[in-house]
C-alpha cells in the first residue's frame, strides 16, 4: 500500500475510531474523553482530505479495491475508493461541516445527558458519508446510503422520550425505505445487465445498455435504470413527493439538521446523480423526469417556507427548495453546476442552521419566531453570520450562492429538454420566494419589537408537533433577555460565514468553466449543459456585476423588500392576507396535505390490508376453515364410526351375515 | 481425508451428551445439569469446526463420508457426508445450540435435566438430517427431531402449549407422511437403493416427478412454512419457551429449505423447472401478504415468527430462479436468518423473563432503563430490516439481484420487504423501547447480565462478521451450488 492509499483509509477510519470509542467507552472517558476524541478523529479526517486535495490536483487520482466483500453470480462485490475531483470536493465539504458541527456540540448539548452519545453517532455519520462518497462501486454506495439513513434514524430519535421525536425518525427511515426499494432495484438491473457493479466497468458498458430493452417489461433500459436510482435520490435528497421527512427531521437536535439534513446527507442523492451522469446522460426521458420533479420541489417547497413559525422548520423547507434546485441542474445535464450549488449551500445552509440553533440557545430552547425580535442587540455574532448567510441564500451578488444558484438559472434557460421551460418558471418565482421567507425570517428574529419574554406559550399550538411534551421548549422567562453563545458556537458561526460569503467567488472558475470535473462528469454532445454559459463567462467579478442587472436579482430584492414591508413597516397585512386567502393559507399550513394523505392511505391502509389478511386470511380461512375444519371432520367422523363399535355382539354378527350376502350376490353377478 | 468420523461426533456427541444430562436426574442436581449441558454443547461445536477448515471448496462431491451398512436386507445404510450446500448449517446448528443452554440458564427452573437434554438430542438429530445421504436415515432424524421439540413445547411452552404442540406436530407430520410415501417410491423405482445421491441420477418420467414433486413440496413446505401452510409457526412460537422458540427459528425452519436443494430440486429436475413459478408465486406472497400481516401483530413473538415466514419466503424464492445468485443468497439468508431471528427471540426472552408479557403494549420505554439491551435489540432490528453490513442485508440483495436477472416484477415485489420488513420491525421497536416510561414494571426493569450480555454479544458480531466480510460464508458454497445448477439443468426426461 502506498502512502496515498494509506491516506484514504485514513479519512474514514479516524471518525469511525472516534465514534467506537465514544460509543462503547463514552462512560469510561467521560464527557470531556468523547468529544475530544471524536474531533480529533473528524480533525484529523479533514487534515488528510486537504492532503488528498493537493495530491489530486497535482492530477493523481485513485480507483483501486480495499478488500473483496463477496463473490457470486460471476460478479465481484467489493469494497474499494474512488479518489477523483468529485470525492475529494465531497470529503472536504464533509469533513469541514463536520468539524465545525462537533466543535458547536460542545455548546448545544452540553447540559444533555446524552452527550457522548450523540458524539459518537456524529461521527458514525461522517464515517458513513466518506464511505459513501469514497466508493467506486454500487455495492459500497448503498452501504453509505443505508448506514447515513440509519444514523439519520437515531439521531433524530435522539431524544427518544418525545413521542414527536420517534414518530419523525421512523417516518424518515421508512420514507427513504420507499426511496431504497427504487435504488436497490436500479443497481439489481446494472448488476444483471452489466454484469459488474464497479463504476468504471458500468459506465464502459453504457453506451451497450442504452441500446437494449428490458426482458419482461421491454422498457428502454438505460430509462428504467435512471429512474430506478433517481427514485433512490429523491428518498435521500428528500424530493416531492418522498420530502415529508425532511421536516419532521427537525425533532433531531439543531447541530444534526445542520450537518445531516441540510450540508451532507441530503445532498447524498445529488452526489450520485452528478457521479452516475454518464448513464444519465444517455437517457433523456429520466433526465426531463429529473428535472420536473427537482423544479417542482424547488418552487413548492418554498412556498411552505412562508407559513412556518418555527424557526427551524423555515430553514428545513429552504433547504427542501434548494436541493430542488440542485436537482433541476441535474436534469439540464449542468452536474458540475449542482455539485456547485450543493458545496456552496453546505456552507451556508451549515451556517443557517447553527445561527438558528444558537437563537434556539439564546432563546432557551424556543423556536417560535412569533416570540423573538430585536435579537440582533443580544447577539451580534449570529446576526451579522446569519445576515452573511441568507445572503448568500438569496443569492446576492457576490456571495457564494450568487454563482451557484444564477448558474443554475441560465443552465435552464439555454437547455431544451422537455420541461426546461416549466423550470424555468419555478426556478425564477422560486428566487423571489426564497428572498421572501428568508429576510422573514431574519427581520422576524433578528429586528423589530422585543416579542421575548412574555410568557404566551399559549398559542405555540397551530402544529400538531409542538405540543409541550418536552421539558426542551421552555423559552425565556418574563424579563430574561437573551445573550450571546458561547465561544465554541460562535466560532464555527465565524468559520462557516467566510466560505458562505467568499467559496464561489473562488471557484466558480475551475469548478464550473475549468477542468477541475474534467473525466469525471460527463455531458453528452445533444445536451447543452454549461457550454452556452461557458462561452458568457468572463470572470468572477464581471459575472456579478452583470447579475446586477438580471431578472433573478431583482426577484430577489422584490422578495427581501416585500419582506421588511410585511414584517417591518406593516405587520398587519400578513394577518389581513392570511384572512382573506383562508383557503390557500390552510392548504399551506397543511403542506399540500401529503402528511394527512400518508397517514391515512399508506399507514391506514397498510394496518387495514394487514388485518384483513391477518385476520380474514390467516385466522379465517386458513386456521378457520382447512386446518381446525380438517380437525373437526375426523373428529366427526370418528363420533360416527364410533356409532359402529357398540360392542354389542349380535349386532356385529347381523352386520356380518349382511355383508357375506352382499359379497354373495356380488360374486354370483359378476362371476 | 482425515479417519475421524466429525460427522457421527457432531450427530452422536450431543445425543448422548443429552442422555448422560438426562441422567442426572431431578432438580436437585440442576447444576450439575446445567454445566455438563453446556460443556456437551461446547464439545459439540468444536468437533464441528474441522467440517469448515478441512473443507476442500473446489469440489461439489461429498465430503467427511461415513458409509456403513445399517439394514442390509434394504439395502439401508447409515451414509453420512456433507458438500458445500449443508456443511455450514452444522455449524449453525451446534452453535446456536450453545446459545439456548446459555439462555435457559436461570429461567429454566424445573426439570432442568429434561430440558437441556432435549435440546442437546434435537441438535444431534438435527445435524443428522444435514449430513445423512441415505433416504432413510434422513427420514429417521427427520422424524425423530419432531419428538424434543414436541415435548419442549408441550412442557415448557405458554398456557395454550397443548393446542399449540399438537397442531406443530399434526402438520408436519401430515407432511412427512407424503414424504416417506415419495421415498417408497424412489426406492422401488431405482431397484431397490435409498441412497439420496443415486436418486440424483435416476430417471423419471414427467408424471411422477410431478407427484414426488408435490409430495415433496407438501413435506418441506410445511417445515419452512411456506405460505398457506404457515400458520402452526405463530402459535408454536408464542407457546414455546425461548430456548424452543431460538431453534424452531434458526435451525428447524431450515430442515424444509434444506430439503428443496437436497431432494426436490435434483431428484425431479423436470418438475421443478415446470412447477418453479407456483413456487415462486408462494413465496412472493408469503414476503408481501405475511409482511402485512406481521405489521399489525400485537404480541412481539408472533410479530416475529412471522417476519420468520416473510424472510423464509425469501429462502424458496431465491432457491427456484435457479441462477447462482438466487441459491447462494437463499443459503447465505437462511443462516443469517439462524443469527437474526436467534437473536431475536433471545432478545423477547430477556423482556418476558422480566415482566411475563410478550404483548407490545406492556412496553413502552425500555430504553430507560435497559440501555445496553436496547443497543443490542436495535442492532438486531435493522439486521431484520435488512440493513447493509449486517448479515440480514446480503442474502436480501443477492437474491433481489438475482430476481432481477430472472423477472423484474418478481424483484419488484420481493423488494417491498426493504419497506415492509422495517416497517413492523422498528414500528415494533419503537413502541417497546422508545418513548416515555409506560409502567412501573418498565421503571423497574434491570438491564442485561452478563450471561445475557455474553450470548447476545457473540450473537451481534456474528451477525456484524457476516455482513461486513461474508466472503467466507459464500466461497464454499459455489462448487456444490454450481454443480447443483448444472444438475438441474439436464433433464431427466
Amino acid at each position: 500500500m502506498t502512502d496515498m492509499q494509506k491516506l484514504y483509509l485514513l479519512v474514514p477510519l479516524a471518525p469511525l475510531a472516534g465514534a467506537i470509542l465514544a460509543g462503547l467507552f463514552g462512560k469510561m472517558i467521560g464527557r470531556a474523553g468523547a468529544h475530544i476524541v471524536t474531533i480529533l478523529g473528524v480533525a484529523v479526517a479533514f487534515v488528510a482530505s486537504v492532503f488528498i486535495y493537493q495530491d489530486v490536483q497535482a492530477g493523481n487520482t485513485f480507483n483501486g479495491t480495499v478488500y473483496t466483500w463477496m463473490v457470486a453470480g460471476g460478479i465481484k462485490f467489493e469494497v474499494g475508493f474512488l479518489v477523483d475531483a468529485l470525492t475529494v470536493m465531497m470529503m472536504l465539504v464533509v469533513t469541514f461541516v463536520s468539524l465545525m458541527v462537533h466543535i458547536y456540540t460542545i455548546g448545544y448539548m452540553s447540559e444533555d445527558p446524552g452527550y457522548q452519545r450523540f458524539f459518537s453517532y456524529i461521527s458514525l455519520f461522517t464515517f458513513s458519508m466518506l464511505m459513501l462518497v469514497m466508493s467506486n462501486n454500487f455495492l459500497q454506495l448503498f452501504f453509505g446510503w443505508e448506514a447515513v439513513g440509519l444514523v439519520s434514524y437515531l439521531l433524530i430519535g435522539f431524544w427518544y422520550e418525545r413521542p414527536t421525536a420517534i414518530y419523525a425518525n421512523l417516518k424518515a427511515f421508512l420514507v427513504n425505505r420507499v426511496g431504497d426499494f427504487g435504488f436497490l432495484l436500479g443497481i439489481g438491473l446494472i448488476a444483471a445487465y452489466a454484469g459488474s457493479l464497479n463504476y468504471a466497468e458500468v459506465f464502459a458498458k453504457a453506451g451497450e445498455l442504452a441500446s437494449q430493452e428490458m426482458a419482461v417489461t421491454g422498457w428502454s433500459l438505460i430509462t428504467a435504470i435512471c429512474i430506478c436510482l433517481f427514485i433512490g435520490a429523491m428518498g435521500k435528497s428528500a424530493q416531492v413527493p418522498l420530502h415529508v421527512w425532511l421536516p419532521d427531521s427537525m425533532e433531531g437536535p439543531t447541530p444534526i439538521s445542520a450537518l445531516i439534513h441540510a450540508a451532507t446527507m441530503v445532498t447524498a442523492g445529488i452526489f450520485m446523480v452528478a457521479r452516475m451522469s454518464p448513464l444519465f446522460e444517455l437517457s433523456d426521458v429520466a433526465l426531463s423526469f429529473v428535472l420536473v420533479i427537482g423544479a417542482t420541489t424547488a418552487l413548492f417547497m418554498g412556498f411552505l417556507g412562508i407559513v412556518q413559525n418555527d424557526i427551524k422548520r423555515v430553514v428545513a423547507y429552504s433547504t427542501l427548495s434548494q436541493l430542488g434546485y440542485m436537482t433541476v441542474a441535474l436534469g439540464v445535464s449542468a452536474y458540475s453546476a449542482a455539485v456547485f450549488h450543493l458545496m456552496t449551500h453546505a456552507f451556508f445552509k451549515a451556517l443557517l442552521f447553527l445561527g438558528a440553533g444558537s437563537v434556539i440557545i439564546g432563546m432557551h430552547h424556543d423556536q417560535d419566531m412569533r416570540n423573538m425580535g430585536g435579537l440582533r442587540k443580544y447577539m451580534p455574532i449570529t446576526w451579522i453570520t446569519s445576515l452573511l448567510g441568507s445572503l448568500a441564500l438569496i443569492g446576492f451578488p457576490f456571495f457564494s450562492g450568487f454563482y451557484s444558484k444564477d448558474s443554475i438559472i441560465e443552465a435552464v434557460h439555454a437547455s431544451t429538454i422537455p420541461g426546461a421551460g416549466y423550470a424555468l418558471f419555478c426556478v425564477l418565482l422560486g428566487v423571489f420566494v426564497t428572498a421572501f421567507y428568508s429576510f422573514r425570517m431574519y427581520f422576524l428574529v433578528f429586528h423589530g419589537e422585543e416579542r421575548f419574554g412574555q410568557a404566551h406559550h399559549g398559542h405555540h399550538g397551530d402544529h400538531d408537533d409542538e405540543e409541550p411534551a418536552a421539558d426542551h421548549h421552555h423559552g425565556l422567562a418574563p424579563g430574561q433577555k437573551p445573550h450571546e453563545s458561547p465561544w465554541v458556537v460562535t466560532l464555527p458561526l465565524v468559520l462557516l460565514a467566510i466560505p458562505s460569503v467568499v467559496i464561489g467567488f473562488m471557484t466558480i472558475q475551475p469548478m464550473l468553466f475549468g477542468d477541475w470535473f474534467k473525466g469525471v462528469i460527463f455531458v453528452g454532445d445533444n445536451h447543452v449543459g454549461l457550454k452556452e454559459l461557458a462561452a458568457h463567462f468572463h470572470g468572477a467579478t464581471a459575472m456579478a456585476i452583470h447579475g446586477l442587472q438580471t431578472a433573478p436579482f431583482w426577484l430577489a430584492m422584490g422578495g427581501v423588500g416585500l419582506a421588511w414591508f410585511f414584517y417591518m413597516v406593516r405587520p398587519d397585512i400578513p394577518a389581513a392576507i392570511q384572512r382573506t386567502f383562508k383557503p390557500l393559507y390552510v392548504l399551506l399550513d397543511n403542506k399540500y396535505y401529503f402528511d394527512r394523505f400518508n397517514e391515512v392511505f399508506f399507514a391506514g391502509g397498510s394496518r387495514l390490508l394487514g388485518k384483513g389478511l391477518w385476520k380474514i386470511g390467516d385466522q379465517g380461512v386458513i386456521d378457520g376453515i382447512a386446518v381446525n375444519g380438517t380437525a373437526r371432520l375426523v373428529g366427526w367422523i370418528a363420533q360416527i364410526s364410533r356409532l359402529f363399535q357398540t360392542g354389542h355382539l349380535y349386532q356385529y354378527a347381523f352386520v356380518m351375515i349382511i355383508g357375506v350376502f352382499v359379497l354373495l350376490t356380488f360374486w354370483s353377478r359378476h362371476g | 481425508m482425515t479417519d475421524i468420523p466429525f460427522l457421527s461426533l457432531a450427530i452422536w456427541i450431543p445425543i448422548l451428551g443429552g442422555l448422560l444430562v438426562l441422567a442426572t436426574g431431578s432438580d436437585r442436581n440442576a447444576p450439575l445439569a446445567r454445566v455438563l449441558a453446556l460443556a456437551v454443547s461446547v464439545a459439540g461445536f468444536i468437533v464441528t469446526i474441522p467440517l469448515y477448515t478441512g473443507f476442500d471448496a473446489s469440489t461439489s462431491a461429498m465430503q467427511f463420508v461415513e458409509l456403513q451398512s445399517w439394514i442390509p436386507r434394504f439395502n439401508i445404510n447409515y451414509h453420512l457426508g456433507v458438500d458445500g450446500i449443508s456443511v455450514l448449517f452444522l455449524l449453525l446448528n451446534a452453535f446456536i445450540t450453545i446459545m439456548v443452554v446459555m439462555a435457559g440458564w436461570q429461567v429454566i427452573q424445573e426439570r432442568v435435566a429434561q430440558y437441556m437434554a432435549a435440546f442437546l438430542i434435537m441438535s444431534g438429530l438435527m445435524n443428522g438430517i444435514f449430513s445423512a445421504l441415505d433416504g432413510v436415515l434422513f427420514y429417521v432424524f427427520f422424524e425423530a427431531s419432531l419428538i424434543p421439540l414436541y415435548l419442549v413445547i408441550g412442557i415448557w411452552g405458554g398456557a395454550n402449549r397443548v393446542y399449540a404442540a399438537i397442531k406443530f406436530f399434526l402438520y408436519t407430520l401430515f407432511g412427512s407422511l407424503l414424504m416417506l410415501i415419495a421415498l417408497l417410491y424412489l426406492f422401488m423405482e431405482s431397484g431397490g437403493s435409498f441412497s439420496i445421491l443415486e436418486w440424483h441420477k435416476l430417471p423419471l418420467a414427467i408424471e411422477p416427478q410431478v407427484l414426488i414433486f408435490l409430495a415433496f413440496l407438501v413435506a418441506f413446505g410445511v417445515k419452512v412454512p411456506m405460505w398457506p401452510v404457515h400458520t402452526w409457526l405463530p402459535d408454536a412460537h408464542v407457546e414455546a419457551p425461548t430456548g424452543g422458540s431460538v431453534v424452531l427459528a434458526a435451525i428447524a425452519l431450515k430442515l424444509g429449505a434444506y430439503g428443496f436443494l437436497r431432494f426436490s430440486m435434483p431428484i425431479v429436475p423436470d418438475a421443478a423447472h415446470q412447477l418453479a413459478p407456483v413456487v415462486i408465486a408462494l413465496s412472493l406472497i408469503a414476503v408481501v401478504y405475511i409482511g402485512f400481516v406481521a405489521l399489525v401483530q400485537t404480541d412481539m413473538k408472533k410479530l416475529v415468527a412471522y417476519s420468520s415466514i416473510s424472510h423464509m419466503g425469501f429462502v424458496t424464492l431465491g432457491f427456484f430462479m435457479f441462477n447462482q445468485l438466487g441459491i447462494e443468497g437463499a443459503l447465505v439468508q437462511m443462516i443469517s436468518h439462524g443469527f437474526v431471528s436467534g437473536a431475536m427471540f433471545l432478545c423477547i426472552g430477556v423482556l418476558y423473563d422480566r415482566v411475563h408479557s410478550r404483548q407490545i403494549a406492556d412496553y413502552g420505554g425500555v430504553v430507560h432503563t435497559m440501555p445496553k439491551f436496547a443497543a443490542f435489540f436495535m442492532l438486531f432490528a435493522m439486521a431484520n430490516s435488512g440493513l447493509p453490513a449486517t448479515s440480514g442485508f446480503v442474502g436480501e440483495f443477492m437474491i433481489v439481484l438475482g430476481a432481477v436477472k430472472y423477472n423484474f416484477w418478481v424483484a419488484f415485489a420481493a423488494a417491498t420487504t426493504l419497506i415492509l420488513g422495517a416497517a413492523y420491525t422498528l414500528w415494533m421497536y419503537k413502541r417497546v423501547v422508545f418513548g416515555k416510561v409506560a409502567n412501573s414494571h418498565v421503571a423497574e426493569l434491570e438491564d442485561i447480565n452478563a450471561r445475557e450480555f455474553a450470548f447476545l454479544g457473540i450473537l451481534a458480531l456474528c451477525v456484524l462478521a457476516m455482513g461486513l466480510y461474508p466472503f467466507p460464508f459464500t466461497e464454499v458454497m459455489h462448487a456444490s451450488v454450481d454443480e447443483l445448477l448444472r444438475h438441474v439443468a439436464v433433464s431427466k426426461l
